[in-house]
């Protein structure tokens, strides 16, 4: 099948972008990057510049792969990322515009690559458990419910990709820096600085520029591992119950 | 050369605990002031500069990634091995010990083996600690599964996500660390050579992906952790941006590669759909302890399913042959990898495949269905269930242990693996081979050190499920945290390492130089392309099955392909920005040269073993024959330059505890 | 007291008062939905104005009313403040193409809580120009019931009430509180961490008969007057 890409092209960082528009042939078998991967071929071969994206493991869980198809962050099919996207979706003849995540938090760097390391940040401000190697007592000493535990493992099952902030109208992090508290603060092993790391944690989300929740629920929507917004109102109770019941300060 | 081990004296259950307590250590003062650089941010990496960093360190830890959560280590799914014997089913660390070399086929180091099995129960403890939700029972307590080649439930998982879990673990105390300052992360920093000073390494020379720009890093030692090769067969399970060019840049400046030949083929893999295909997508290993493999009996029926005239469900129970069950009715379908994998393409090679290519068996689940869903039935107190409601039940079950991989067979294949049986196909999956190393992980080399999937010790010829994950860990947790003090303990009156040094600017040139080279050949074919046709020679001459004959016709293709890279490669862009088509061209040039060792590595092993098959060594049933007599070694390479054979080095295997048996699962 | 402003200016300190402004304001509209209802009584106004003399007078009432006439401000210049927040936050480049799929919230009332807002304000301006500020400055005619004196605030809502712009304004802006309370009333609860399996469900359901009737109501006097008076 023949299609028509629209594709932002943008040098680095600085420079301003613009759309540019190719047609590329593609079997419905591929995946979408196997597609761009297509085209990538054919303008090599046209000694122009292919165009930069960023994939990795090719199967969903690496969180690399990124792109805004058609006004949807990795398309339009829900619970899955761009990688895992394929073009039985289209048909001949249809027209896919592709662009880069659209964030202040994310600047563009090339094409359709974003610098997400604004996430990096958050997480070293409290997303993890602060235990020294050969510290921990035997792993089953500490029973945990297996409905908590399962939960703790869906949102644990974030990939780190950025679709919640691509997809919200308003930028905002929420979905993100929440999956990461309820994943640790629901555990028993990560109940002890429970209140430390929410204040931390929205303190960085703050500093990096994303916007203001408004339950717009576009993330939980559009999230590639269907991540719940439930942990968005826990992040919420848990941040003012820290804020206004502990002597913790940010 | 002669090749040492460094393995301690002593009784092999005594040797790592007698000698982790007599290693010289590194006092607090000391260890601020000596730099580490860290090579990778993947399970070994990250667990090792985090446990570095906590020790007091100054580490530098180094991705081409944005972040280190993208590191391959996130997308194993199956599980991670202990010998917790939480089951009460006779597992111990002795038997962990023999599974593994055994499931190796007996060409892995026994004190290695023995120590990584010792601490991987620390390892299940350390995750815990560190929020990884791993599966639970209702009491609350760790849930464990079986995995290919062992006989015990020792496999702790979290759903078809353990590798993510794992990683995010071992992320998240590196970036504590980060957080502390005792790591100094550079992410998007791609490590291209490394500096030796006197004989030591003292450094790495990086490119900013970002910016292009060569940077030159200091340090006292310095840790590879940067994964596999097994893109050298292009199309594999790894990820697109997995290399071998900091291992095999290490081997160019003189480390040795060992065992490159071991690798290891994939059985549960979606397979190939086309040309334009840029990757194998891995179905876990855990779908076999539910899943049942066949191929038709007849090769009408195989013949009529690869055309579209009959699907799965048309076959009666009858006309089914569920090989695995019948060759290895010990194991079933849960033998070892090698052993499936080999299995499967038997069968496919008899012309018994079941899609439009031939080249896959079916993975089926009906049985579990029913089985799970007269059990839930059961539970329920449903009595008299009808086959519509023991369906339902049984499927609820199964998409609760591997929902998510359901769902991602049928995203890629476009069909619901819970109607038809799933089509799979071998590939390749993981790389036993690697840089040789000794028992502190130490190459032969001063100051380098290799960790994780990047050096070759733990799994012989061939890695048993479960086990990867382990071993990443086990070494950047518990082992170089340890060994590593061997060689400081003498470098502490070592001044800072400048970069400045002769080396240093040298070697900086030369990174340059060969970038230079690269982009000035201004041929015709992306990297890519190169990449694609090397895949294709490394397959059909080095897959699945090697020959002597096919061996030594595919080396001078290798070699061929090479010199028309570096006659006709186009790099576009230049070198001064983010150029993803220049980082492959410098990675695709390293595996043009591991192809071909790999190639002669296999030729000089005239035996088969693990993941290495050799069509003329097999017995009248098709399993593999190995030479203990004269191939139990390790076989260490070194790399000359291009024009000149590559040197052997043999590091001889040998048993003490484990038996050299046959390898039988029948 | 810096602890507590960084909480209160911390984005999710934000969110709080946004969210517990909304919740008074809420149980406001009901309050007052409820005392207007005497405007369809057919009395000729007295308990209308019987009801606007008690609300008047009584102290208690009177500092209730401060504490709403503060909230409301809060209210909008907090999301005024949010809402320039977040497109500083998206940057200058808005995209091509623009899906915004939502799993449990109307995603046009979501989209634009900001945009009905102002709508709102705006009607409200108009709105207690017209009544609140002539009673205040006592520009309001008077009537006598059974002796005693009342401001005739009846007769005023009449006469506003037949003009056809006032008319419609009212309407637009019920049309427009329908869909700001529609996101607005769950999304409060969602703000202050109220995200339960058993309970959610409830609370959205509370939400949309609430979003539904209140404007409603309030929608039925102008047209009332209209029409029947």
């Amino acid at each position: 099948m023949k299609l028509t890409l629209k594709i932002w092209r943008q040098k680095d960082a600085k420079s301003k972008g613009g759309f540019e528009t190719y047609t590329v042939e593609a079997s419905t078998h591929m995946s979408f990057l196997e597609m761009l991967d297509v085209l990538n071929e054919s303008l090599i071969r046209e000694k122009k510049e292919p165009v930069a994206f960023e994939h990795d493991c090719r199967e969903g869980i690496c969180g690399a792969c990124s792109l805004v198809i058609n006004g949807q962050p990795h398309g339009p099919w829900a619970k899955t990322t761009t990688c895992q996207l394929h073009m039985r979706q289209y048909k001949d003849g249809d027209t896919i515009v592709v662009e880069p995540y659209r964030a202040v938090a994310f600047p563009v760097l090339k094409d359709l690559v974003v610098d997400r390391s604004s996430f990096e940040r958050i997480i070293q401000a409290g997303g993890f458990i602060s235990v020294n190697t050969g510290q921990p007592q035997d792993a089953n000493s500490i029973p945990i419910d297996l409905d908590t535990a399962s939960k703790a493992f869906d949102a644990a099952s974030c990939i780190g990709c950025g679709a919640c902030v691509a997809a919200c109208p308003n930028s905002s992090a929420m979905l993100f820096t929440s999956a990461k508290v309820a994943h640790l603060n629901m555990l028993p092993q990560g109940k002890v600085e429970a209140q430390q790391r929410v204040l931390n944690m929205v303190k960085q989300m703050d500093l990096e520029g994303f916007g203001r929740c408004s339950n717009i629920t576009a993330c939980e929507a559009e999230c590639p591992k269907g991540i719940s917004i439930e942990n968005i109102a826990r992040m919420n109770r848990e941040y003012w119950a820290a804020s206004l019941g502990s002597e913790k300060i940010a | 050369m002669k090749l040492d081990g460094k393995v301690p004296p002593g009784p092999l259950p005594e040797k790592w605990t007698k000698y982790r307590s007599s290693m010289p250590l590194v006092s607090p003062s000391n260890k601020m002031r000596l730099e580490i650089i860290v090579v990778g941010s993947g399970l070994a990496g990250a667990a090792a500069a985090a446990s570095l960093g906590e020790l007091g360190y100054s580490v530098k830890c180094f991705t081409f990634h944005d972040s280190p959560r993208r590191a391959h280590s996130i997308a194993a799914q199956g599980g991670i091995n202990a010998a917790k014997n939480y089951f009460n089913d006779g597992d111990s660390v002795g038997r962990l010990f023999y599974d593994t070399i055994k499931g190796g086929d007996y060409r892995s180091r026994e004190a290695n083996v023995y120590r990584l099995a010792e601490v991987s129960n620390n390892i299940i403890d350390q995750a815990v600690a560190q929020g990884v939700p791993f599966a639970r029972e209702y009491g609350g307590m760790l849930e464990n599964r079986s995995f290919g080649g062992v006989q015990v439930s020792r496999t702790f998982y979290a759903k078809g996500q353990t590798g993510q879990q794992l990683l995010l673990g071992a992320y998240q105390a590196l970036s504590r660390q980060i957080a502390k300052g005792t790591v100094k992360m550079y992410n998007r920093h791609e490590m291209l050579d490394i500096v030796t000073i006197e004989g030591k390494t003292r450094g790495i020379i990086t490119r900013n992906l970002v910016t292009g720009e060569i940077e030159r890093h200091a340090a006292h030692a310095v840790l590879l952790c940067t994964g596999g090769y097994g893109n050298v067969f292009y199309l594999s399970t790894n990820a697109m941006n997995c290399n071998v060019s900091a291992a095999w840049r290490a081997v160019r400046r003189g480390a040795l590669m060992a065992n490159p030949c071991f690798t290891q083929i994939h059985p549960t893999c979606i397979p190939q759909s086309g040309d334009y295909q840029s990757k194998l997508t891995l179905m876990s290993e855990s779908l076999r302890n539910d899943g049942r493999v066949w191929v038709p009996g007849k090769k009408e029926d195989a013949k009529a399913i690869q055309e579209g005239r009959k699907t799965a469900l048309d076959i009666p129970e009858g006309d089914r042959d569920y090989f695995l069950e019948r060759r290895y009715p010990a194991f079933g379908n849960l033998v070892p990898r090698d052993v499936a994998s080999r299995a499967a393409k038997v069968a496919c090679d008899e012309g018994l495949g079941v899609s439009p290519t031939g080249l896959a068996v079916f993975l089926d689940f009906s049985d579990a269905f029913e089985r799970y869903g007269r059990s839930t039935a059961n539970i329920k107190g449903i009595h008299n269930p009808d086959a519509a409601t023991i369906l339902q039940l049984g499927q609820k079950v199964i998409e609760d242990k591997y929902g998510n991989l359901f769902e991602m067979y049928e995203k890629i294949t476009g069909e619901n693996p819970y109607k038809l049986p799933m089509k799979i196909y071998p590939a390749v999956h993981y790389t036993m081979g690697g840089v040789w190393v000794d028992y502190n992980l130490e190459t032969n080399i001063p100051g380098l050190f290799v960790l994780g999937e990047a050096n070759f010790s733990d799994h012989g010829a061939n890695r048993l499920g479960a086990s990867a994950l382990m071993q990443g860990l086990a070494d950047g947790y518990f082992v170089i945290p340890y060994t590593i003090g061997n060689f400081l303990s003498k470098d502490i009156k070592t001044p800072k390492i400048s970069t400045d040094a002769p080396e240093f600017v040298k070697t900086a040139e030369e990174v340059q130089a060969r970038l230079n080279m690269l982009m000035n050949i201004k041929g015709n074919q992306s990297a890519e392309s190169f990449h694609r046709r090397l895949g294709k020679l490394m397959w059909e001459y080095c897959g699945m099955g090697r020959t002597a004959e096919g061996l030594a016709k595919g080396r001078p293709l290798v070699r061929a392909l090479r010199e028309e890279f570096y006659r006709d490669l186009y790099v576009p862009g230049t070198m001064n920005e983010f150029n993803p088509e220049l980082e492959k061209a410098y990675r695709v040039a390293d595996f043009l040269e591991l192809g071909e060792l790999l190639m002669i590595d296999a030729q000089n092993r005239n035996e088969s073993c693990g993941g290495h098959f050799r069509e003329e060594f097999q017995n009248d049933k098709g399993d593999a024959v190995r030479n203990d007599e004269e191939y139990a070694y390790v076989a260490a390479w070194e790399w000359m330059d291009t024009s000149k054979d590559p040197i052997l080095h043999k590091e001889e295997l040998t048993f003490e505890y484990a038996e050299l048996k046959t390898r039988s699962y029948e | 007291m810096s602890w507590f402003i960084k909480f209160i200016t911390s984005s999710l300190g934000q969110k709080l008062v946004m969210s517990l402004t909304g919740l008074f304001l809420i149980l406001f509209l009901l309050v007052h939905l409820l005392g207007n209802m005497q405007l369809f009584r057919d009395d000729d106004g007295y308990a209308f104005n019987a009801y606007t003399k008690f609300m008047t007078h009584n102290p208690l009432i009177e500092a209730v009313a401060i504490l709403l006439y503060i909230f409301i401000l809060l209210h909008s210049i907090q999301g005024v403040a949010l809402w320039l927040q977040n497109r500083r936050s998206r940057g200058p480049q808005a995209y091509a193409v623009k899906v915004t799929k939502t799993t449990g919230t109307n995603s046009f009332a979501s989209k634009n809580m900001a945009s009905l807002g102002i709508l709102i304000f705006v009607f409200l301006a108009i709105h207690m120009g017209d009544f609140w500020w002539k009673m205040k400055n006592g520009t309001a005619p008077v009537v006598q019931y059974e002796g005693e004196e009342y401001q005739d605030l009846y007769t005023i809502v009449v006469a506003s009430f037949q003009v056809d712009w006032i008319v419609i304004l009212y309407l637009v802006a019920m049309v427009g509180l329908f869909f700001h309370l529609l996101h607005g009333f769950q999304s409060a609860f969602q703000t202050l961490g109220i995200n339960h399996k058993k309970y959610t469900p409830a609370i959205k359901f509370l939400g949309w008969v609430y979003a539904i009737l209140v404007p409603l109501l309030f929608a039925a006097m102008p047209i009332y007057v209209y029409f029947f008076k």
